[in-house]
């Protein structure tokens, strides 16, 4: 049990980062990275999601194949995850609003992440438990924040850099995603015993 | 029929989330001021944070809570002080509109062979970040010969949110016009070059060089050596001279210009004469 823990985390964390391996949240990555602060915030919010979308698409997995309709995981599974975000936002606005200010205009920016339905397919697709699921999300989201926060640091230093004319501001900031990924895809083949 | 059963499907729950949302709506509504949304309104929204607030929402939130002045904000200027004060109720002072100065003449002129003809004299070539911190953090101050010359690396022209800063032959110059005096140039200046002033106030004095007028003289052509002879012109007696430096006091200062025809380094501009 726990090594099979273990492995979700490390696998989420690593070998199967979301952003660095998988290519998921592609669009966050490159465009909330400007500054390690904001990109620390993104990270939060999308371990936040993920681990409670998990939770929430477990249990409608569930109905979907008492019902045999599991060919319409993905589209319900949208929806799911767009109305928890947005339930989640109004409540945190009223019983917690220090978290609220905290995670800010990010919440309903991943409401449409495909990091996040991501995660719930791939939980669907290995046929976690709840636990794995929650773990798997959790994980996958502290992943994202250390792809994110990795590379907005890297380009708050490239930004004061002298390089060609050309490359300045975004193409270079797609070569520096390219060589992190790169960087990444060296831990594939870590595994836990 | 299948289908049937998947549209029922998703059509119900679509039905159910927004009902469980409209509730939640309901009943995690949390009242505003609505004078947050009026104070909102009003601000130019261009977040600059030239009130010293994390953007115009913070601005707003800190004036309806009573801890913040109205009337900070620079690029509202006076309209949006009296509609801030209008919405709170009270009476606000007016504001005078205030542009950003860079106090620096010295603007590098070099004749055919490279030999410097006027402006601040570059003793080494720096070759590092194409920062200003950084180039002011190098051993000896500096590139540049003056310790208090512009350095013109841009670290200002990259922090003004309006385009309103270049760099003409190493100097950074505010365009005066798309200025809205917000002072985020003047935080991020090492050399503290940057002030405000009165846009049509336009005699003002540039150069911060607070050497000895030989020390100044050795590095740059145009900086103030502290003659005083502004100040003895001065009809108003509204220039002094502190620590090297001329310095306009502008409650007395009336824009005649005289101080700018007499200047021998020619440092003082008058937008009477030239403008900036």
């Amino acid at each position: 049990m726990t090594e099979s823990i273990l492995g979700i985390i490390l696998s989420a964390l690593l070998t199967e980062n979301f952003i660095l391996v998988k290519f998921y949240g592609i669009c966050p990555f490159m465009g909330v990275s400007k500054k390690i602060d904001t990109a620390l915030g993104m990270g939060m919010a999308v371990t936040f999601v993920m681990a409670l979308a998990s939770a929430a698409c477990y249990g409608v997995d569930l109905i979907l194949q008492a019902l045999s309709l599991t060919y319409m995981q993905t589209v319900v599974f949208i929806l799911v995850i767009a109305s928890i975000v947005q339930v989640v936002e109004m409540f945190l606005k009223k019983a917690v609003p220090a978290l609220y200010k905290a995670l800010g205009v990010f919440l309903p920016l991943i409401t449409t992440n495909c990091a996040v339905l991501g995660v719930v397919l791939v939980n669907v697709q290995e046929g976690y438990g709840f636990l794995h699921s929650v773990v798997n999300g959790a994980a996958g989201g502290l992943g994202f924040t250390l792809a994110i926060v990795l590379f907005a640091s890297v380009r708050e230093r490239v930004d004061k850099a002298e390089c060609p004319e050309c490359f300045k501001g975004f193409p270079i900031a797609l070569i520096t995603a390219g060589l992190l990924a790169l960087a990444f895809m060296g831990f594939s083949g870590l595994k836990i015993f | 029929m299948d289908i049937i059963i998947a549209v029922a499907i998703l059509g119900g729950l679509g039905l159910i989330f927004g009902l469980v949302l409209a509730a939640a709506s309901k009943v995690f509504y949390v009242e505003t001021d609505p004078r947050l949304d009026q104070l909102n309104e009003c601000l130019p929204g261009a977040n600059c944070g030239g009130c010293g607030y994390a953007g115009c929402g913070g601005y707003a939130e800190a004036v309806l809570n009573g801890e913040a002045p109205i009337g900070r904000c620079a690029s509202g200027g006076n309209e949006c002080a009296q509609a801030m004060a209008s919405i709170m109720g009270v009476k606000a002072e007016v504001v005078t509109r205030k542009v950003a100065l860079v106090r620096c003449s010295g603007e590098k002129h070099y004749d055919k062979d490279g030999n410097l003809t006027s402006g601040a004299r570059v003793k080494a070539k720096y070759e590092g970040f194409k920062d200003c911190l950084s180039a002011s953090k190098v051993g000896g101050s500096g590139p540049l010969s003056c310790k208090f010359g512009c350095l013109g690396f841009g670290t200002c022209v990259k922090a003004c949110k309006y385009n309103a800063i270049k760099i003409v032959n190493g100097v950074a110059k505010v365009n005066e016009d798309r200025c809205v005096g917000c002072m985020s140039c003047a935080a991020v200046c090492p050399r503290k070059l940057i002030v405000p002033v009165e846009p049509k106030r336009n005699v003002v004095i540039a150069c911060a060089s607070l050497a000895k007028g030989a020390v100044t003289t050795r590095g740059c052509t145009v900086g103030c050596i502290g003659c005083g002879l502004c100040k003895k012109i001065c009809p108003q007696e509204a220039i002094t001279i502190e620590r090297n430096l001329a310095i306009i006091d502008y409650t007395k200062c009336d824009n005649c210009g005289l101080c700018a025809t007499v200047c021998p380094k020619k440092l003082i501009k008058d937008s009477n004469v030239e403008k900036l």
